[in-house]
């Protein structure tokens, strides 16, 4: 069975999957469950001066029978004491020795309040500290969270303030609300930072209740933006992760967060550069125990395919993602449809025809009679995937590689003048609809 | 007399496997309930939207090992259970006014891969130097012998029948389970290093407990009952177990069906005779039924199944003697009234097993059939597994 254990800039815990800060690491309670059922990290609610909450706190996307895609939230850090929540970080890290404990800070940006809040945390024991500088709501407007992890100069700033004191591993916690994440991940690594971790929620306002116009999640009939998260944020973060991995100035490690919900989201954040995993929203869902097919499927996986360590899978797939201008313009594909598992609904030929490049052609429907209804025009076809991601059925549209002679060529090194351009489908074709049969 | 094909397409499985996409849709559709009543339901136990969760993270292996874990017959009772009455009637999309979740389907699909892939999910336990003698090999003794064997004790299965599985080789109706399949599983189960013997009748457990530390017993049920009627010794009489065996373990060809074909009894035994002899290619196949349809105790689902295959069911009809000059030519009821037919397949239930004694002795543990007095193949195994933590912890170890 491959080796889970993970060693996170010194912190060391028995798999990759930690809590991630928010409401199911709220006590010690919930966390003591957690490691019982087989978590290996738990991140605490953030701590700092106790806030008043509203009611009315989450909101939710669905997508047909799927709920909570996307989620977001209007909840501010934790509403107990900090002496309580100190306390039982210190009960858990005694009662689960083993067990990654990094507790989440957050105090008004004065040196001796973060100097402060350090030193207390680390008489609990705790193995990390994490700066929650992302947090885009409700904190945000006092000055905290993202108002600090938005502006480089204060990131760094808060990091150094923090550093003076902390004699545990300090993880930057970062928004994705800026326009360009690097800047502040290289700030922090300026201040001091021993890793990162991202990405915190995106700015979002769910959606509006059209019988009343009220915004949701809606607070006796007003709402406020709040931070998104959930399945639907995954390709955002993976981005994110793998822009800040791949920086050369930020060689600490990372923490990934963003809508893991299975294995399979989490494998993929690790070969992008992710240390270790954080999870939220999927416990929100489903709870505790959806860690044991994280730690069985990431294993099995590695297992059939030879991987021992999380080192070996680490950052794999991370040289593979280059600029556009690095990209092969020979490399040239065609799709293709197999008839014999094709069901006729023509959705690959509407979005074609209409939102694409007009390369599939429909065929008469006789009925009973069963021939194809759609076929690729292979001189249109431009290899772009539309009809394969709209396409119902699993492997019926595939994109298959058209072989050339000619030398790869990217955009940069033809702008240049060196290399050639294989000939290509039509680049220029007009909307086939005044010509086909209506 | 139908062709090949026809035969073919008549005992092909009737739940045809799910596709990759389909088992992923359908996965996908579980709503992962907590305490949930599809597990409750299984008699093993089997964590279903665990299994399922995994079906829909893509770990195949995984999901089967959550199965087999719970239940060393999950292959066959993905096919075989009675899905309606358990997990899949328990579950809530029911009471949403939906279809429930394919469980058995989905069951279906990641243990059909391990088979597939040749995936050895179990291992034998450390030698604890014990051995254990389990007699007979259907689902209850060998799933009792798979979880001692992961125990760790050394396992020898005494079977009677020539081929190992049980009714799960030998009486499961063709279209829901292959005897291959079921051989198939069972092999699984005795690569862990089980010692089997077959066409082997054990006399006496005393024997046996002379050179074992302890004994499971699952025989499972005798012969069917009789009617008590005259005409009975007609040739042309059958009773239900053996015309199902014959037909599970020669080509569709070779066994013999009447025109008209007459099944007495209405439990799911009888059921699975009649559409069978239906399929084999009977003109006509009616169930005789001396009480009423709601007191039949055939699922509703096989009844259906039954009227659709275009069985006819008779009801308040009371056999009361068989007729024929050498051979059956009907069945005469309470009445007066005669049905004519060329075949009779009795199905009135079996017997309990009376020529194995087994003796009071806390090292001997039975179960399955001969200790339920007749059940699914879930039960069997359910009670299999019950049994091998008792002998486990009889022998001094510790049940987790």
């Amino acid at each position: 069975m491959a080796d889970l254990r993970t060693d996170f800039a010194g912190i060391q815990s028995p798999n990759p999957f930690w809590l991630a800060s928010g409401p199911p690491t709220n006590t010690y309670g919930q966390v003591a469950k957690a490691f019982d059922q087989g978590w290996g990290g738990a991140v605490w609610k953030t701590i700092g001066e106790p806030i008043i909450n509203v009611f009315s706190r989450y909101g939710s996307v669905d997508l047909g029978q799927n709920r909570m895609m996307g989620f977001n939230n209007i909840e501010l850090i934790s509403d107990r004491p900090i002496a309580d929540n100190l306390k039982e970080i210190a009960e858990v890290k005694r009662n689960y020795p083993k067990h990654a404990i990094i507790a989440s800070l957050m105090v008004e940006s004065k040196r001796e309040s973060w100097h402060a809040i350090v030193k207390q945390t680390e008489d609990t024991g705790a193995d990390g500290i994490e700066l929650n500088f992302g947090c885009p709501h409700g904190m945000s407007e006092r000055g905290m969270g993202s108002a600090v992890g938005q502006v480089p100069d204060y990131t760094c700033q808060i990091v150094e303030w923090v550093k003076e004191v902390a004699t545990i591993p300090v993880i930057v916690k970062l928004t994705p609300n800026v326009t360009d994440i690097t800047y502040i991940a290289r700030a922090a690594v300026k201040g001091g930072a021993d890793a990162l971790s991202l990405i915190n929620t995106i700015n979002s306002i769910v959606g509006v209740d059209l019988a009343t116009f009220e915004p949701q999640p809606s607070v006796a009939g007003k709402s406020s933006h709040g931070g998104y998260c959930g399945p639907a944020v995954k390709p955002i973060a993976l981005h994110l992760v793998s822009a800040v991995a791949a920086d050369p100035s930020v060689k600490i490690p990372i923490s990934g967060i963003g809508g893991i919900a299975s294995w399979h989201d989490a494998a993929e954040f690790i070969t992008l550069g992710a240390g270790t995993l954080q999870v939220c929203t999927a416990v929100m869902h489903y709870g505790f125990r959806i860690v044991e097919d994280l730690i069985d499927g990431l294993s099995n996986w590695m297992d059939e395919r030879g991987f021992r360590s999380l080192d070996e899978i680490r950052g794999k797939a991370l040289p593979r993602v280059t600029k556009w201008e690095q990209l092969d313009l020979n490399y040239h594909l065609l799709a293709h449809i197999d008839q014999d598992t094709c069901i006729k609904c023509e959705l690959c030929w509407t979005a074609c025809e209409d939102g694409a490049h007009q390369a599939i052609r429909r065929l008469p429907r006789d009925n009973g009679g069963g021939g194809p209804v759609v076929e690729i025009i292979e001189e249109a076809c431009v290899g772009c995937n539309l009809c394969a991601a709209v396409c119902p059925v699993q492997g019926c549209i595939t994109m298959r590689q058209v072989p050339n002679d000619y030398a790869p060529v990217t955009w940069k090194e033809y702008a240049a003048g060196r290399g050639k351009l294989a000939p290509r489908s039509e680049q220029f074709h007009t909307a086939t609809w005044s010509r086909s049969a209506k | 007399m139908l062709t090949d094909e026809q035969l073919a397409a008549n005992f092909a499985d009737i739940a045809p496997p799910l596709t990759n996409d389909a088992a992923l849709l359908e996965a996908n559709k579980c709503l992962f309930c907590h305490d949930a009543p599809c597990t409750i339901a299984c008699p093993t136990h089997i964590d279903v939207p665990a299994f399922i969760k995994k079906i829909a993270s893509g770990n195949l292996r995984g999901s089967a090992r959550v199965i087999l874990s719970a239940n060393p017959f999950g292959h066959s009772c993905a096919r075989a259970c009675p899905v309606e009455v358990l997990c899949e009637g328990a579950c809530v999309l029911n009471e949403r006014d939906e279809q429930p979740i394919k469980i058995a389907l989905l069951q279906r699909h990641a243990t059909d891969y391990v088979l597939e892939k040749k995936l050895k999910l179990f291992a034998p336990g450390k030698p604890t130097g014990k051995r254990v003698a389990i007699v007979g090999a259907g689902p209850a003794g060998l799933a009792c012998a798979r979880d001692l064997r992961c125990a760790g004790h050394a396992v020898t299965v005494f079977e009677a029948k020539p081929q190992p599985g049980g009714l799960n080789t030998y009486g499961i109706a063709e279209y829901k389970l292959k005897a291959d399949v079921a051989l198939a599983e069972v092999q699984d189960i005795v690569d862990l290093g089980i010692e089997l013997k077959t066409g082997v009748t054990v006399t006496s457990i005393n024997t046996l407990l002379g050179e074992f530390d302890a004994v499971f017993v699952g025989v499972g049920l005798g012969s069917t009952k009789k009617l008590g009627i005259p005409g009975e010794e007609l040739p042309g009489v059958i009773d239900a177990l053996t015309f199902i065996e014959h037909l599970k373990t020669h080509p569709y060809r070779e066994t013999p069906v009447g025109r008209h074909v007459v099944v007495i009894g209405a439990g799911n035994t009888a059921i699975d005779a009649v559409t069978q002899a239906k399929r084999l290619g009977a003109t006509s196949a009616t169930i005789v039924y001396r009480r009423g349809e709601a007191d039949m105790s055939a699922y509703h689902y096989e009844y259906e199944l039954a009227k659709k295959d275009g069985c006819v069911f008779r009801f308040n009809a009371a056999p009361q003697r068989i007729v024929g000059n050498g051979a059956v030519a009907g069945l005469e009821l309470a009445g007066g009234e005669t049905i004519p037919c060329d075949m009779i397949i009795l199905a009135i239930g079996q017997g309990a097993r009376t020529e194995l004694k087994v003796p009071s002795d806390p090292r001997v543990f039975t179960g399955g059939d001969c200790a339920n007095g007749g059940a699914e193949i879930v039960n069997a195994a359910a009670e299999g597994v019950t049994a091998a933590k008792r002998i486990h912890e009889f022998l001094g170890g510790v049940v987790r």
